[in-house]
């Protein structure tokens, strides 16, 4: 204000940013200092660069422990299980919101509340029977049984609804005039119109399916199909013989991925996610 | 808001909408009805056969003290995590406000924690917090006092709530900055003409125009408690020490995948999925369509 420095304002986001990032600042530092030093609680704050080393061994080695899961494993299901989820989620909700929205067809409300309930039903309030209809189907310990269940999103057709709601009608007259289809109405006005949308959802949807950790628990109990975040907490099961610099340097390469994708896009995520509303 | 539909036929949409119907259904809907179908149900001790026992295993339920106990846990859980992040977002998102220098960057520092994974925000915490390698914890312990968060129950309670707390902070500044950022500046500014110094401008003000901000993040804010928080207990307590952080969700897996009691499992879930129902119900009631994942 009248151009003088804000001290209060800039001290408190200072002590904000500090709050973030001083925790993710000590795991790094502590990544590249010996497991002995760590244990006795002799932490620096300052990174020891020759213990840089200790991230190829957890890409290549995992916790080190006979049989455990290279990191670099871990990291590829979750990027896989991640852009599943979010390609997937994205597809099916804007094509079903395309059919509610632009279309009458028989039982379409009963079409859309069906979906909406699924807002209702988390994966944490029925564990035991989803086991047991994914026991059903063959799907424990699949790829796809890990990703295809959590598809499914009411959030992103509601949201993808309102977006289409909201197209200008003369842009529909328009479409209408010029004759298009279905498919070049919903390639040619509707995608480029909700990209913003589309974007945020990428975001949204890539964290949600990188940090799940109930759902591979249950149904990937195979280690080979074991997700980053479900690695490091194993990890750290076995107290005495944990070797923390490989748990704190995992848990690095287990948080840049979805940071980094929500740093870059922060533009579109941020507007998407306050923009639910129009 | 109806839109007048632009495309006949049937075929077309059935087709767009059956992928996201089959999904639904089968890993929604099904898994819904058999908790509620299992949990009328009993298995003999074989689990051989089971028979109709009506509303027994709902009685059984809340006549079962530890599972009161969790329930009261959880709601003093949940409320703590809701107003530790809630203020700690409000607070910050006040200050973002304001014309700083730079306040795009302090921005972007401010919200990349949204994307740490709960569980992760657990290991991240160990080392501050832990007794004998946190940085805090062993602090506390040379100090004479003694903090061991896995023996002492109140102090594991603690260290959960703070580290659920602190990855939910992000999410939270993002929608209360928005707040913020769209009340009127004409309105705000009137204020200051009538006098209104910071404080009492905020209190009588600001925090008015954001009560539905407040509102929609208040109940974001109970689920995520109530529901994601899972890891983070996991990989810190596992409900430890005793059942110090056991949660109704720690619970309905301990009860479910590790004991297989699963007519009391299906009980809890169809209760757990009521309180979903309320409080998405709530939400919607109050505040229209806005929804966010």
């Amino acid at each position: 204000m009248n151009g003088r420095t804000d001290w209060t304002g800039h001290g408190v986001m200072l002590l904000g940013v500090a709050l973030f990032a001083f925790p993710v600042w000590l795991v790094f530092a502590a990544s590249t200092q010996s497991t002995e030093a760590i244990a006795r609680g002799e932490i620096s704050l300052l990174p020891d660069l020759a213990g840089l080393g200790v991230y190829p061994a957890v890409l290549t080695e995992g916790s080190g422990y006979r049989g455990s899961n290279p990191v670099w494993r871990m990291l590829g299901i979750s990027f896989a299980m991640a852009l599943c989820i979010a390609v997937g989620k994205i597809t099916i909700s804007l094509l079903s919101a395309y059919a509610v929205a632009f279309f009458r067809f028989p039982f379409r409300m009963a079409a859309f509340w069906t979906i909406f309930i699924t807002l209702m039903l988390p994966v944490e309030v029925r564990i035991i029977p989803t086991y047991a209809v994914m026991a059903d189907f063959g799907l424990i310990n699949t790829f796809t049984g890990l990703t295809l269940p959590l598809i499914a999103s009411a959030t992103a057709t509601l949201l993808f609804r309102q977006v289409f709601l909201a197209v200008p009608d003369e842009l529909v007259e328009a479409a209408r005039m010029d004759g298009a289809g279905p498919w070049r109405f919903l390639k040619d006005i509707l995608i480029p119109v909700s990209a913003t949308n589309i974007a945020a959802l990428f975001v949204i949807t890539f964290v949600y399916g990188w940090n799940q950790y109930l759902w591979p628990l249950l149904v990937a109990a195979d280690p080979r199909l074991e997700p980053i975040v479900i690695g490091i907490v194993k990890m750290i099961g076995q107290e005495s013989q944990t070797e923390w610099n490989r748990v704190m340097a995992t848990a690095v390469l287990a948080l840049l991925p979805p940071v980094a994708v929500v740093v870059l896009m922060q533009r579109w995520f941020v507007s998407g996610l306050t923009e639910g509303e129009k | 808001m109806e839109r007048r539909t632009i495309f006949g036929g049937w075929l077309l949409p059935a087709a767009l909408v059956l992928p996201q119907l089959l999904l639904t259904g089968f890993f929604f809907l099904w898994p819904a009805g058999q908790a509620m179908w299992s949990s009328t149900q009993r298995a003999d001790p074989f689990g051989l056969s089971s028979t109709f026992v009506g509303l027994e295993n709902f009685a059984e339920l809340f006549a079962d003290p530890l599972y009161l106990d969790s329930a009261l846990r959880t709601v003093v859980f949940c409320a703590c995590v809701a107003a530790l992040s809630m203020g700690t977002a409000l607070f910050l998102a006040v200050f973002a406000d304001r014309e700083l220098r730079g306040r795009g960057v302090y921005r972007t520092l401010l919200i990349w924690p949204y994307a740490v994974a709960p569980a992760v925000a657990a290991v991240l915490w160990i080392l501050i917090l832990h007794p004998s390698i946190g940085l805090l914890g062993r602090w506390l312990n040379r100090n004479g006092i003694a903090w061991d968060y896995k023996l002492n129950g109140s102090q594991a309670m603690a260290v959960v709530i703070l580290a659920s707390a602190w990855k939910q902070v992000s999410y939270n500044f993002i929608f209360f900055l928005a707040g913020l950022q769209s009340i009127p500046k004409a309105v705000v500014e009137a204020a200051r003409m009538d006098g209104a110094k910071g404080w009492r401008r905020f209190r009588t003000i600001t925090f008015p125009l954001l009560a539905p901000t407040t509102f929609f993040l208040l109940v974001v804010n109970l689920v995520y408690a109530a529901f994601d928080t899972f890891g983070t207990i996991e990989a810190l307590t596992k409900g430890g020490p005793g059942k110090a952080t056991e949660t109704l969700v720690v619970k309905v897996y301990r009860d479910g995948i590790v004991n297989l009691d699963l007519g009391s499992s299906a009980a809890q879930s169809v209760v757990l999925m009521a309180g979903v129902i309320v409080l998405t119900a709530v939400q919607f009631r109050f505040l229209g369509r806005r929804t966010v994942s």
